[in-house]
């Protein structure tokens, strides 16, 4: 590779340009913007360099950067990219952008919103490229001051109060994930991924844990698996989710859903599950209940929602359960005869693809409510619209390509994903993937709810004449986004070839301990 | 290194200086105050330069000075207390910057001042217990008077109640080592002498001694339940006061668990650990409930400085290599912390608002009226809540590693006082800072609340002193391998090995 | 046995040149003086006295050693370091006299001074009990006649009466205990004493005369439970006249009863600590100790009086002063000497500042003090380095005093020891008796000055005076080797 710090670049770029923001205080509005979007886009450039000269035939990490750090924890800076990371490195690359476009209007102060803005991306590009838990940890828990700070100084009317829940809540899981570490390196001595998940593979993980107890290498598991399902969020730990999405604004919200929620299934695929696949293995039956839960319980809940902001919260809640869905069901098939090989790449791969594709369709739809929202001066609610379709033809027509892709059209790229995952699932455990089709049913409904009460029908509500269509602002935002739908769900095979000797690999392994 | 003493006697000149200065105006004993406590700070980090870390105590002076009692006075050095002189330099430098609004009696401020800074040091340089003892005595008086004499709410209460604590700890230390001193025959007070005049006596006697001590020094700590005197005392305090007595004095208290107690009587040490670690425990998660109840937001920090003293005391308890280095980093880490967070409630926020009640904060956007002192206070929270990046992850990183291998039910007890502090510390910067924000205006559009409310700037001597801060808690935070290079090495030494050995079962 | 009278008064000459000096100022002030206003006759009286202490010193410093005229004096390093510390405090006196109230017969008054102090120098070194109960009266009277010097105060009367009543009694007791230690012993010689009584053993009516002699101790050092005048003669004697009770009479007293006690009745010591409590001295010592250390702690808490509150705490230092006279036997005197000498030193400082104080008005209360750092930054300074001293905050004096008295108590058997449980005590107290110092420095050093306070003008003698106290508390605080390294 070559000698320059592709990774590193990505990660700090955006903190870079934080960094300017907070040094030049007299910058003027439009300029902040400019700039901020410019240190946005960074990643996105940097992202397609990586692309390019990414091997996509190799399952390990590349473009690694290591250079010692921290000798009393035995602690390396550690980068490295592979598939999965690259995948989500590109979805961050697209969506940050677009989020800050969203928000190029009706935010006073855009200078400072630029500022924590790139401090969040940054730190959510430290999360999919770090392989060392100790500067992972800090992406980890930094992404959570930005977000905290965007939710409450520009959210809501009751901002202040989803955002205090949503940073306890995700510290209190930050605290077990914390102490789940404490407990792996007072083990093993090592805090680098690539160590730890080979020490998962072959099973001396456990074994080392269980030194002090048999009991400690199941709590340990659990306070891992705790930080990162409160991240996702997993039921029951989704309730923070619904109020702080609603409250965001808008540009926020599309980042927290799509990029945010990731961090977690990121977490599961990255650490839990290599660290921990026997735990993981015998826990997997309860989890799996767990997440079609989340699936079920959530599009169900969507569909009592009339706060459009919140139905969108909950159909996310919805969705990243399909990923842990898959995940589980794989980790309960481990170890089982050979045939289901096939099924878990399908599962996995599904579990990759609907990561991204959510974060477009969820991204997506935030803005859509986001402009309903704007243009009805506040309201969101569904029964304040009507007919918004004869008002506002493209935007409805943009809108509807969301909601298809998020309820799985074929031909669209949320069908793919979702197609894979209830394949991969079918076929490693069939129960679940057939009450996890309860959830599809209810997303279908209340998304063609929203359609019609919205976009159909007389004119009514807050779509009255005045209602315009979308400006060229919006359609920066959408178009891409929309566009990428359509393409990915013609060509998958654009995504699938990042991360399929991946999938292969992690498919091929599962037979082992 | 040799400079090392130098510190001690150049703080000690400075407050005479000062008192002197003083007479004349008092911009002349600040900039003497600024001058002496940067010069002994840089003599620091000059010593550090040239500093070979390794397991002894590296003798700086050693003189006989009571000769018929034995008692030398004896200065050295190793990597735990360069790292806490260190600390206190840069606390002492960026009490001054804080201070530098004090108008009234100057002077005899910044003697007292230097004074107490002056104690510190010579606690941190002594190798014989009795010196040491000495200058920690030395640091309690100056306490009380900078309370009562510039303090706020209820000062002369706090500060009584921070002295006669004080007092009592240090009078149980003199208790234990007079005790030990006599069952060794009158040798001396080196620490050699006073373990092998200890290992001698039975061990009932050994675990009343070790008791005394611990205990003694473990209430200027902070340890439950003998911690409150801390909350009342700093809130008490002015600004440099709690600054110093958060950031350096409290670390007083552990530094002589540390150096004193422990090497003192290893058996005793192996019958109190369990409950001192218990204790500890107990402090972290009791005083992070309490903070998260106060009204008063300085009574919040003052608790928190009783939390993250626990983590100190938790990780000299638990007595293996990293939960004592995570412990001596945590010293470090909350001295700079709490610096910060003191010195943005009692000077940046307190002497322009006059009120520290959340309640009343709410009602103001402080974070617009000062954006500067919201940051830092963001930074200091985010720091002091244990967050990555920041010096008090690593520390209670590694604290809670060694506590895990040695039981692993006090870690977990104390990862819950992690999630108790974030807690705290986000109420807190909510409700002080970032009240008024229920909606968010556009530039153009100030309500008039916003203009009728006008705080002086912060001044160019805050910001100084807040950025020096930061740069610690950040550069420690991500490189804490600056300091651990100096403290492992030194907990390889004969003395607390034999300590560290009899904590661990 | 040739009495030698050319080395009893080579032995003496110190006291010789203390009495003389008094002569002088009696004859001066008669003849040459009489026409001056009473402030100058002060003025002139105390240079004259001060000349003769300092000849007095330099007599003491060349004079001879050991025994004198066959064993009635015994000029050792406690005895000679004691004469010098009562000359050196004497001193002090006289320069607090200088700016304190004047005396209606001020030339009387410095002379009784000296008198005093005459009888204090002899008390250091007297070895024979005739010589003890002379010089002690010698003493004794002079301080009642200080302490009702001021006649225009009845509360001056008031303390003079009582002092010299409970005085008087203390005598009486001594002379009592005398007389049974000679029948017993046929002997009023202590090392003739020592002999007899390690023959014999503990007598029964050899521990009714010990207990004489210990109660008369006890009023003399203002110990529990004898202590009862020293609270009205602290408060109702003139300032410079308490300053010499609670100096250099007390570091007399406890030289003078060190030497009676330990090498007079070393073998009737008994033990504190044994099964039985045996008979002896030192369980009685142990016991009067412990009720100095708590009734001056506790009872100074509750003092509104700064002059009271003094004395309290004098009687809580005469508790663990005699910790020091009890671990004297195994560790030497020097630390109950230096103990004694640096509490005189904070003990003139302080009434000092009291004197200096009343100059310009009222110095009753505690309050009083109020905005004494406004008022005299001085006499502030000088105030916070005596009480800090006398709590025995380092590195003054007052802390070693208390660090090496405790070290040697315990190491007379450890904590289980005779001495080493109040030891303990006595560390314990003395976080209570910061509280109270810590009520007195608040209010010079933090509390603003009433309305109506004025500065306080402090004449150049007292400001040397206090300046010199202060400076050899802090002097022997750091660097404590140099008193300690006398013995």
């Amino acid at each position: 590779m070559s000698s320059v710090p592709l990774l590193s670049l990505i990660i700090f770029v955006p903190w870079a340009g934080a960094l300017l923001l907070a040094s030049l205080p007299r910058l003027g509005a439009p300029a902040s913007r400019v700039l901020a979007l410019a240190f946005s886009l960074s990643t996105l450039v940097l992202a397609l360099a990586a692309l390019g000269s990414f091997d996509c035939a190799s399952t390990g990490y590349q473009f690694v950067e290591r250079h010692g750090w921290i000798g009393a924890l035995n602690s390396d800076y550690h980068l490295g990219l592979d598939g999965l990371s690259l995948l989500l490195v590109l979805l961050t690359g697209l969506l940050a952008p677009a989020c800050m476009l969203a928000s190029w209007r009706n935010i006073p102060d855009p200078r400072f919103f630029g500022l924590l803005f790139l401090l969040l991306q940054g730190a959510a590009l430290g999360v999919f490229l770090a392989l060392d838990f100790f500067h992972w940890f800090i992406f980890w828990e930094l992404s959570l001051i930005p977000a905290y700070f965007l939710i409450k100084l520009w959210g809501g009317p009751r901002a202040a109060h989803a955002a205090y829940q949503f940073v306890i809540y995700t510290i209190g899981g930050s605290a077990f994930l914390l102490l789940g570490f404490v407990a792996i390196f007072a083990a093993t001595g090592t805090l680098d991924f690539v160590r730890l998940a080979s020490l998962g593979a072959n099973g001396a993980l456990g074994a080392k844990l269980a030194t002090l107890g048999s009991f400690w290498p199941h709590a340990v598991f659990l306070g891992v698996f705790l930080g990162f399902a409160v991240k996702v969020p997993l039921f029951p730990f989704h309730t923070w989710l619904p109020p702080a999405y609603a409250e965001a604004p808008t540009g926020v919200s599309m980042f927290l859903t799509g990029v945010m929620s990731k961090m977690g299934v990121y977490g599961f695929l990255r650490l839990l599950w290599p660290l921990f696949p026997g735990p993981l293995h015998a826990a997997s039956v309860p989890l799996v209940w767990l997440a079609l839960g989340g699936a079920v319980l959530g599009a169900f809940a969507a569909m009592r929602q009339t706060d459009l902001k919140r139905m969108i919260a909950y159909s996310s809640v919805n969705h990243v359960s399909y990923c842990l869905l898959a995940l589980f069901a794989v980790s309960s098939a481990t170890g089982r005869s050979g045939l289901t090989s096939e099924a878990a790449a399908a599962a996995l791969s599904g579990t990759l693809l609907q990561m991204f594709n959510h974060g477009l369709s969820a991204a997506a739809l935030f803005y859509c409510v986001g402009v309903l929202e704007t243009r009805a001066g506040g309201r969101r609610d569904l029964g304040g619209f009507g007919g918004v379709q004869t008002a506002a033809p493209v935007f409805a027509g943009l809108c509807g390509i969301a909601m298809f892709s998020s309820l799985g059209l074929p031909g669209l790229n949320g069908f793919v994903g979702e197609f894979l995952i209830f394949r991969g699932v079918w076929g490693l455990v069939p129960w679940a993937a057939a009450v996890a089709c309860l959830g599809l049913f209810a997303t279908a409904f209340f998304l063609i709810t929203f359609w019609q009460r919205v976009f159909h029908g007389p004119r009514a509500g807050a779509a009255s004449a005045e209602f315009a269509d979308l400006g060229r602002l919006d359609l920066a935002v959408l178009s891409p986004l929309i566009a990428l739908m359509v393409i990915l769900g013609v060509l998958p095979q654009l995504q699938t070839m990042l991360f399929n000797p991946l999938i292969t690999m992690w498919a091929n392994h599962l037979n082992l301990p | 290194m040799s400079l090392l003493p130098w510190t001690l006697y150049l703080s000690a000149a400075g407050a005479l200086l000062a008192l002197a200065g003083g007479m004349r105006s008092a911009r002349t004993a600040r900039w003497i105050a600024l001058v002496t406590a940067a010069g002994a700070w840089v003599l620091t980090l000059l010593a550090a330069t040239r500093f070979v870390p390794g397991p002894r105590l590296q003798t700086l002076v050693d003189a006989p000075w009571i000769p018929a009692m034995g008692v030398r006075y004896h200065l050295a050095a190793d990597g735990i207390s360069l790292t806490l002189l260190v600390l206190t330099g840069l606390a002492a430098t960026a009490g001054v910057l804080f201070s530098w609004n004090i108008e009234e009696r100057t002077g005899e401020f910044f003697a007292l001042f230097l004074t107490l800074v002056a104690g510190v040091y010579g606690v941190f340089l002594s190798a014989d217990a009795l010196v040491l003892f000495v200058f920690y005595e030395v640091a309690i008086v100056p306490k009380y008077f900078l309370i009562a004499g510039w303090g706020s709410t209820n000062r002369e209460y706090g500060a009584m109640k921070l002295a006669l604590y004080s007092f009592a700890g240090s009078s149980m230390v003199l208790a234990g080592l007079l005790w030990a001193y006599a069952a060794g025959g009158g040798h001396g007070f080196g620490f050699e002498d006073l373990a092998q005049a200890t290992a001698a006596l039975s061990r009932h006697q050994q675990i009343a001694i070790f008791a005394l001590v611990f205990f003694g020094f473990a209430t200027l700590a902070g340890i439950f339940p003998l911690h409150t005197w801390a909350p009342t005392g700093h809130v008490a305090a002015p600004t440099a006061a709690s600054m110093l007595l958060a950031g350096v004095v409290m670390k007083l208290g552990a530094y002589g668990c540390l150096r004193v107690a422990l090497p003192l009587s290893p058996v005793g040490f192996a019958y109190w650990q369990a409950p001192i670690a218990w204790l500890a425990v107990i402090g972290i998660v009791y005083a992070g409930l309490v903070a998260l109840m106060q009204e008063d937001l300085k009574f919040v920090i003052g608790y928190s400085s009783v939390s993250h003293m626990g983590f100190v005391l938790l990780g000299i308890a638990v007595a293996n290599a990293q939960a004592v280095s995570g412990a001596v980093l945590q010293m470090f880490s909350h001295g700079v912390i709490a610096g910060l967070l003191f010195a943005v409630v009692g000077r940046m926020v307190y002497d322009r608002t006059h009120t520290r009640k959340l309640a009343d904060l709410r009602a103001m956007p402080l974070h617009r009226l000062l954006p500067f002192a919201a940051a830092v206070f963001v930074v200091a929270g985010v720091a002091s809540m244990g967050l990555p990046g920041f010096s008090g992850f690593p520390a209670e990183l590694t604290i809670l590693i060694g506590a895990w291998k040695r039981a692993p039910a006090w870690a977990a007890v104390a990862a819950l006082g992690v999630l108790v502090a974030a807690a705290f510390t986000l109420r807190a910067i909510q409700l002080s800072f970032f009240g008024s924000v229920e909606q968010p205006q556009p530039p153009g559009s100030d309500r008039p609340a916003d203009h009728a409310l006008h705080f002086a700037p912060i001044t160019v001597a805050e910001k100084a002193g807040a950025l020096l801060l930061v740069a610690a808690t950040v550069l420690i935070g991500l490189n804490p391998d600056l300091l651990l290079n100096w403290i492992n090495p030194a907990l390889q030494s004969p003395l607390l090995q034999a300590a560290l050995k009899a904590g661990t079962p | 046995m040739n009495p030698d009278y050319a080395g009893l008064f080579l032995a003496l000459k110190p006291e010789t040149a203390l009495v003389v000096g008094a002569v002088a100022v009696l004859g001066l002030d008669l003849s040459v003086f009489r026409r001056h206003a009473a402030a100058e006759r002060l003025r002139l009286a105390l240079w004259v006295a001060s000349l003769a202490v300092l000849t007095a010193g330099v007599n003491v410093w060349l004079g001879p050693r050991g025994p004198a005229f066959g064993g009635v004096l015994m000029l050792d390093h406690l005895a000679v370091a004691t004469r010098l510390g009562v000359l050196v405090l004497t001193l002090l006196t006289l320069g607090v006299a200088r700016g304190a109230a004047v005396p209606h017969q001020p030339a009387e008054y410095v002379a009784v001074v000296l008198f005093a102090a005459t009888g204090l120098m002899l008390m250091a070194a007297a070895q024979q009990l005739l010589l003890v109960f002379l010089s002690l009266e010698l003493a004794s009277l002079s301080l009642y006649v200080l302490a009702g010097f001021d006649r225009a105060r009845p509360e001056s009367a008031e303390a003079a009466l009582k002092y010299f009543l409970f005085g008087g009694m203390a005598s009486a007791f001594l002379l009592f205990g005398f007389s049974l230690i000679y029948g017993v012993t046929g002997s009023i010689e202590l090392p003739r004493i020592a002999a007899q009584v390690s023959l014999q053993g503990a007598d029964p009516l050899l521990m009714v005369a010990l207990v004489m002699v210990l109660v008369a101790f006890g009023f003399k050092v203002a110990a529990a439970p004898f202590h009862l005048w020293a609270p009205d003669v602290y408060q109702g004697a003139p300032t410079p006249s308490a300053a010499l009770i609670a100096s250099a009479s007390k570091l007399a007293g406890f030289t003078l009863f060190t030497r009676l006690l330990w090498p007079g009745f070393h073998a009737a010591v008994g033990n504190v600590a044994a099964p039985t409590f045996g008979p002896g001295w030192l369980p009685t010592v142990a016991v009067v100790s412990a009720a100095s250390l708590l009734l001056g702690n506790l009872a100074a808490l509750a003092q509104s009086s700064l002059r009271r509150l003094l004395a309290y705490s004098a009687i809580a230092h005469a508790g663990a002063l005699l910790l020091g006279v009890m671990a004297a036997g195994r560790s030497g005197p020097a630390p109950l000497f230096y103990y004694a000498s640096t509490y005189g030193l904070a003990a003139v400082g302080a009434f000092g500042v009291i004197s200096a104080m009343e100059r310009g008005g009222r110095c009753e209360y505690i309050t009083d003090l109020a905005g004494l750092h406004r008022r005299s930054p001085l006499l502030a300074g000088c105030l916070a380095v005596f009480i800090l001293s006398l709590a025995g905050i380092p590195p003054l004096a007052g802390f070693f005093g208390k660090f090496t008295v405790f070290a040697a108590a315990l190491r007379l058997g450890g904590v289980a020891g005779p001495a080493g449980w109040l030891a303990i005590l006595a560390i314990a107290l003395s976080t209570v008796a910061l509280y109270y110092y810590l009520i007195v420095l608040k209010q010079a050093l933090i509390a603003a000055p009433a309305a109506d306070a004025r500065p306080i003008r402090v004449p150049r003698t007292t400001a040397l005076t206090l300046v010199a106290a202060a400076g050899l508390i802090v002097w022997f605080g750091l660097d404590p080797a140099q008193l300690l390294g006398l013995f």
